[in-house]
């Protein structure tokens, strides 16, 4: 990985980047700490109005916390006769790729000594309902589209810019969820 | 085992086994009568180093016998110089066909009086006290050093996800595909976005095969800039003499796949290319779901990865050789693919998956505790963990150039100089001991 420390002492991004080079080699040296496991509850209010929450996770080879418990609102919007209490499920998939996504620019262009000012995402995902409403087999269910628009005001040419965020869906975890299959079972308990 | 079974268990005949089979000594042995194995032993030749070449087979046979019928080198004839012996051949912009190649070795071999042992196979190595014992097809050899020369494209590379295809689909390895009539009718998924992968794809397309590229994260580079191979810009740059120390994330540059290229003067091979020609391209075969072949939808983004690293290879030329190419030279078409399908249908749609995800070396045979977790030989630029122990020709080993021809004479030379002061080091302790 490349660094530059000379100017890394003038650029913050507000990223400790030593810290995350120090894990890097670390978890290299025991990948068996590497191992991580998020987790999320959620409990059916009324409707389509869902509260789910986060607090705990594993890793590093023992539970972990956040400082808080964080609660997330999703339902439907009044278009689909809900009453709108949060963000639709499939917004939160957005919110998910933004957050991956700008968290790893801030995190690569700290690395290449690059200042950031702001760095704005606009994404849409398209959906044909005709899915999940079963009017057409054909259809899937999810997103067949999703489009995320990078502004950004840097101390870096276009070049640079763009490099960053290709770097940044390089080693993105939520991008690699969205593009790639992934295992999911689902049981029901007794 | 052997013993009870022997045919020749008394008298004369079992003494004249043991005499003729007796195990031998001498104090290098090379593997491997490839192009490395061959520079290696020009190399200990001029400095009167004992050594013997053993081969499985037959010089350069992996070219003869293991490779596709069309295959050319990626690299122009002038970049073969190997050490004794500089190209000095009628064609040096031809890019040479790889049974001449085999012919080029086995020519190069008689010039520089390399002492092969043919039909050779190496079944074993291991320690013999402070020296190595090698056992092969054709006997025993203790020797004090030994240079691993099989190469790091022994054994094809096939991803896990094979076994879970369909037996209705017909799976063929780049070490066994030759032909486009040898394929069993039907479409062609071809899995790989490296120079094999491409060269397939694009000689199916011609052949009338209906095929499907599935493109993970690859290298895309033009066959010439400014009128000049690309072999001469990466020379001249210093990016082919890059080392190891130079390199960011050398486990990862280790990893990354051939350029894009054919060894065909002025002929691009690309993405864009072969989907013009009616090829099909797709991202990664990631998995697969109800007898679905899934694609990775991350294509997009890895063909803008490496339009902009071919942007900034392309700067680097300019910058390094100073006036020789204007603005123009550095421009390209940016990859532009229609929207890639994530899923084909397989043993229904799809019928042949032809794998082209790369080669890996084998040491299956190397019983020494030189690996690591994952497998693969440590090593600090081709000098391995046991002491005598070298290796040749692996990705990225010192440079850039150690997989090439024309980074051979260099490499050789430097563990040349480390082995010698081995033997050296090994003779001293030996008087002492004795």
């Amino acid at each position: 990985m490349e660094t530059n420390t000379a100017a890394t002492q003038t650029v913050d991004n507000g990223v400790n980047v030593e810290a995350l080079m120090g894990a890097r080699e670390a978890l290299t040296e025991a990948p068996a700490a590497a191992q991580f496991t998020w987790r999320a509850t959620s409990n059916w209010i009324n409707g389509t109005h869902t509260r789910s929450s986060v607090k705990g996770f594993h890793g590093l080879g023992e539970n972990q916390s956040h400082r808080t418990e964080f609660t997330f609102d999703s339902d439907h919007p009044e278009v689909f006769a809900s009453e709108d209490i949060g963000a639709t499920p499939v917004e939160y998939v957005l919110v998910g790729l933004a957050g991956c996504l700008t968290a790893g620019i801030a995190s690569v262009a700290q690395n290449r000594a690059i200042q950031l000012r702001k760095v704005t995402a606009t994404l849409e995902g398209k959906m044909d309902l005709q899915g999940i409403l079963g009017i057409d087999k054909d259809v899937r269910n999810g997103f067949d589209d999703v489009t995320i628009r990078f502004d950004i005001d840097a101390d870096a040419t276009p070049e640079e810019i763009e490099a960053l965020v290709a770097q940044s869906q390089k080693r993105s975890a939520v991008f690699d969820i969205i593009t790639n299959p992934t295992q999911v079972t689902v049981q029901v308990g007794g | 085992m052997e013993r009870s079974m022997s045919p020749f268990r008394n008298g004369t005949a079992r003494i004249g086994l043991r005499m003729r089979r007796k195990a031998r000594d001498i104090d290098v042995i090379i593997i491997g009568a490839g192009h490395a194995g061959l520079a290696m032993s020009a190399q200990l030749s001029r400095c009167q180093v004992d050594h013997v070449v053993l081969e499985a087979g037959d010089i350069g046979q992996r070219w003869r016998r293991e490779r596709w019928d069309s295959l050319s080198l990626l690299t122009p004839n002038w970049t073969l110089d190997l050490p004794g012996q500089p190209y000095a051949g009628q064609d040096p912009d031809g890019y040479m066909h790889k049974d001449v190649l085999a012919d080029y070795l086995e020519g190069y071999a008689q010039h520089i009086k390399a002492p092969v042992k043919r039909d050779t196979r190496v079944h074993r190595v291991c320690a013999a006290g402070a020296r190595y014992c090698v056992t092969t097809t054709q006997g025993e050899w203790y020797c004090r050093a030994v240079v691993l020369a099989t190469g790091a494209y022994a054994e094809p590379n096939v991803p896990k996800i094979a076994r879970s295809l369909p037996a209705s689909v017909c799976q063929v390895t780049a070490r066994d595909y030759r032909r486009a009539e040898d394929l069993p009718a039907g479409k062609v998924l071809v899995v790989g976005g490296s120079a094999t992968g491409l060269q397939f794809a694009q000689e199916l397309n011609a052949a009338g095969r209906e095929v499907i590229l599935s493109v993970g994260e690859h290298v895309r580079m033009p066959r010439q800039v400014a009128e000049r191979d690309v072999y001469w810009w990466l020379m001249r740059s210093g990016v082919f003499w890059e080392t190891a120390a130079e390199v960011d994330d050398l486990t990862r540059a280790r990893g990354v796949p051939s350029p894009q290229l054919v060894g065909q003067r002025g002929t691009d091979l690309n993405l864009d290319r072969l989907q013009h020609q009616g090829v099909e391209i797709v991202g990664r075969f990631a998995g697969i779901s109800n007898g679905d072949a899934q694609f990775s939808g991350n294509l997009p983004h890895l063909c803008k990865s490496a339009d902009l690293k071919m942007q900034r290879l392309l700067k680097r030329f300019a910058e390094t050789v100073p006036h020789a190419l204007s603005a123009r030279d550095l421009e390209f078409t940016p990859t532009d693919l229609a929207r890639p399908r994530l899923a084909a249908r397989l043993g229904d749609e799809i019928n042949v998956v032809l794998w082209a995800t790369g080669f890996r070396p084998d040491y299956s045979w190397l019983d020494l505790d030189v690996f690591d977790d994952k497998g693969r030989l440590q090593h600090d630029g081709g000098v391995v963990r046991a002491p005598g122990i070298y290796a040749l020709g692996l990705p990225l080993m010192r440079r850039r150039a150690s997989t090439f021809i024309a980074g051979t004479a260099a490499d050789t030379q430097a563990l040349t100089v480390h082995l010698r002061g081995y033997l050296e080091t090994f003779a001293q302790r030996f008087a002492v001991g004795a």
